[in-house]
């Protein structure tokens, strides 16, 4: 069956007659029509193929949706995005699409990928170029399955959670952020599109790293990603987002909501290396990476560490969270933000300690360069109740010249005598001292930059799981490419 | 035979002042050269512009080096060629473990040179040759390059970064400032151990000191942006008794300072 006929049976079977003008040119595009109304939302889940009560839970999200603003605190700054000139359904790319060889991909995005190390045919992949079946990535993405299966590990697709594991989707989805949380989160759950579902039982020790990686060729990630991990008590998981290459988009915003849930004793080790792409250095075009995440340490003894690396996007906006319920639960946030050119990002951490003991440590380290713009942004909360609880934060700032801008906004609010809050913050420039210095000893400036940067964010980098820390390492040098000399 | 290098009438601004004006030095292989002056006659900015630095600018006169002509390589092709400069205050890294910074240096002048990188094991190994003279401690190679330092650790990390990087012409700023007797010798004798037939040497020095312990070929003595006198070691003990008293004011024929 053709894709269009596809589409169209599957919304006139479920939305009746209602739809039938609506869409009729429109799919031809395998796009749902541009902006975004009650009945795109009804196209997306029959896209999906999804039960009523997804529907149900997506209509109230929008109508929700339409009462809220815009946040306006951050210290960002971009034209008013009109949500009715965008698209909120494209389907999938097919095989034929995409580009056939990588003679076809733009030169540019395969430099960074060679500057990478990335191998060839992980190039083909992270490029989106046809990849046949007989090709080894499929395989392996085979095999991994096979052996999670074999721990009673799910990974899978969230579009096929919600139809294979409605009950531990109905249960936790929205259990962490609610469709209510915020302005972004409440429109993600109302057009999400895909994202990744995990659950780790009981006692059970996640055999291998999981990835979106291995996701890529199943499909596109859109821009509107769910990802939802559940850690049964006494599990562990370590989980790494995004690739360390650059995705190109014409679409401009991405908003994405991660739910992490911990049950006792369970731990989550989720890293990301977010590099979107940024815009061109007059900060022409990029993506608005508009993210919300929460881990909720519900179970006692439980401990979640975020770890984050964003280079990318014109626009960040991201606040990994922690809610420390559980007695002892532990929550860590390692954070580099790099930002060059106009890109700017607000990103930093919540930590809401509301069990006994619990304690939370933030590294933050922020590289502004150009002319760009970054802030660490991060709460601290003791509630009554967290009895003993402890805090240590630290927020390092380093600028590259003297156009960018540093800024570092701690809210520390403690509402119980025995809790413990430490804040440290550093603000430091590469002078032309040190470039001259490595010069002497036989770097170039970039090189010389990487290298002092890198060191700058080694307390986080060192968080990150080898291979990643690797990638990122390079990362770190080529997306400081052109801020000085 | 070439000369290492051979400085020309060479005249240089910094900030749009002139420093160097017609300044000509001859440093043929294998010799250690002296430059001795009071503070402020122009020994770093010499040094800078051997180097290459931002800021120095040559308005005229020519430098050959190797028989190269020396301003058609940038700061890291000079440092590639074999030209080192020891600084007057070396600059701190925070957060760059001098292990780090020496490996990526090595291996960035390795691959200029179109030699082959060194892996982490090699690198050690050339390493550990260096570190046990120099009398570096592995907790210095751990910490960020320079940063804590006593003025003795920063010295001896400047010679093991020229012993490592092997250069041609080692340019080496004060590299006595600040160093009590017994520092001041384990440098010397860091530099007298890489003294050699084909690496020269530009000693740079306000006291003659040092120079009991790195004995030069020739002696200079740089004021108003040239060299004023040259001589033998003798010359150095000579202005160490006389002071540069007689060089305070503007040589017969040159323009008031
Ligand atoms: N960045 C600068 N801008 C302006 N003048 C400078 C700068 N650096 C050095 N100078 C001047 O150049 C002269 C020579 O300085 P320098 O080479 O450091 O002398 P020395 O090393 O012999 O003590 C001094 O008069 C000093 O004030
Ligand atoms: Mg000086």
């Amino acid at each position: 069956m053709s894709y269009t006929t596809e589409t169209a049976d599957q919304v006139s079977s479920i939305a009746g007659e209602k739809y039938k003008y609506g869409f009729v040119t429109d799919i031809e595009t395998e796009l749902a029509p541009m902006g975004l109304n009650e009945d795109i939302i009804r196209f997306i889940s029959a896209k999906k193929d999804e039960p009523d009560w997804m529907l149900q839970w997506r209509l109230r999200a929008y109508e929700r949706w339409l009462t809220m603003e815009e946040p306006e605190w951050a210290k960002v700054e971009y034209p008013e995005i009109d949500f009715q000139d965008a698209y909120y359904y494209a389907a999938p790319k097919s095989q034929k699409d995409g580009p056939q060889s990588l003679d076809e991909v733009d030169p540019e995005l395969l430099r960074t990928y060679e500057k990478l190390g990335i191998p060839l045919h992980e190039q083909q992949m992270l490029a989106g170029v046809a990849v046949d079946a007989v090709f080894d990535s499929v395989s392996v993405a085979t095999t991994f399955r096979k052996e999670l299966a074999k721990a009673g590990v799910i990974f899978c697709p969230i579009s096929e959670a919600v139809k294979d594991y409605p009950e531990l989707v109905q249960k936790y989805l929205g259990s962490v952020v609610p469709y209510s949380d915020n302005f972004y989160a409440t429109l993600n759950s109302a057009v999400f599109t895909d994202g990744s579902f995990v659950y780790i039982p009981k006692g059970v020790r996640c055999p291998m790293e999981l990835s979106t990686y291995f996701r890529i060729n199943q499909a596109n990630t859109g821009q509107f990603e769910r990802t939802l991990i559940i850690a049964d008590e006494g599990s562990y998981v370590s989980y790494l987002e995004g690739c360390t290459a650059p995705q190109r988009d014409e679409n401009q915003l991405h908003a994405a909501v991660v739910e992490l849930v911990l049950m006792d004793d369970a731990e989550i080790k989720y890293s990301t290396v977010q590099n979107w792409y940024p815009g061109d250095a007059d900060g022409k075009g990029g993506i608005y990476n508009f993210v919300t995440k929460r881990a909720a340490c519900r179970g006692r003894n439980s401990k979640v560490s975020w770890t984050q690396v964003e280079t990318g996007s014109a626009v960040t906006w991201k606040y990994p969270s922690c809610i420390l319920q559980g007695d002892n639960s532990v929550g860590e946030f390692y954070s580099v933000a790099i930002t060059n050119n106009l890109q700017q990002a607000d990103t930093g951490t919540k930590m809401i300690h509301i069990g006994e003991n619990t304690s939370s440590t933030i590294i933050a380290k922020g590289i502004s360069a150009g002319r760009s713009q970054s802030t660490y942004r991060g709460l601290v909360r003791m509630q009554p109740g967290a009895k003993g609880g402890r805090n240590y934060t630290q927020c390092d700032s380093l600028l590259i010249g003297d156009k960018c801008g540093a800024h570092t906004v701690p809210y520390i609010e403690n509402r119980n005598r025995t809790a413990q809050i430490e804040h440290e913050a550093t603000t430091a420039k590469i002078s032309e001292d040190q470039l001259f210095y490595c010069s002497q000893r036989g770097l170039t400036d970039e090189e010389a930059l990487s290298m002092i940067v890198n060191g700058f964010c080694k307390q986080v980098l060192q968080e990150l799981p080898m291979e990643f820390a690797v990638e990122a390492q390079k990362l770190v040098g080529i997306s400081l490419e052109g801020s000085v000399g | 035979m070439t000369n290492m290098l051979e400085i020309k009438d060479l005249h240089a601004e910094v900030g749009g002042t002139e420093i160097l004006k017609g300044l000509s030095l001859t440093i043929g292989e294998g010799e250690v050269h002296a430059i001795m002056g009071p503070n402020g006659a122009g020994k770093s900015t010499l040094s800078y512009v051997l180097s290459g630095r931002d800021g120095y600018e040559v308005t005229s006169g020519s430098i050959t080096y190797r028989g190269q002509d020396l301003f058609e390589l940038a700061i890291e092709e000079r440092a590639a060629a074999g030209i080192f400069l020891g600084f007057q205050y070396p600059v701190e890294l925070p957060g760059v473990s001098s292990t780090t910074f020496l490996k990526t240096a090595l291996n960035a002048v390795l691959r200029q040179r179109g030699e082959d990188e060194l892996d982490a094991v090699q690198f050690m190994k050339r390493l550990r040759v260096h570190t046990k003279s120099l009398n570096i401690s592995d907790d210095m190679l751990r910490r960020g390059v320079n940063v804590g330092f006593s003025g003795g650790e920063k010295k001896r990390n400047e010679i093991l970064q020229m012993a490592l990087l092997e250069p041609y012409l080692a340019v080496l700023d004060e590299t006595d400032s600040g160093l009590d007797i017994d520092a001041l010798k384990v440098v010397a004798d860091g530099v007298n151990a890489l003294r050699g037939p084909t690496r020269s040497m530009l000693v740079i020095t306000h006291y003659q000191r040092l120079l009991d312990y790195i004995v030069p070929d020739f002696v200079h003595v740089l004021a108003h942006g040239r060299i004023a006198r040259t001589g033998g070691k003798e010359l150095a003990l000579e202005l160490e008794e006389k002071g540069y008293g007689e060089f305070a004011d503007a040589p017969h024929g040159s323009e008031a300072a």
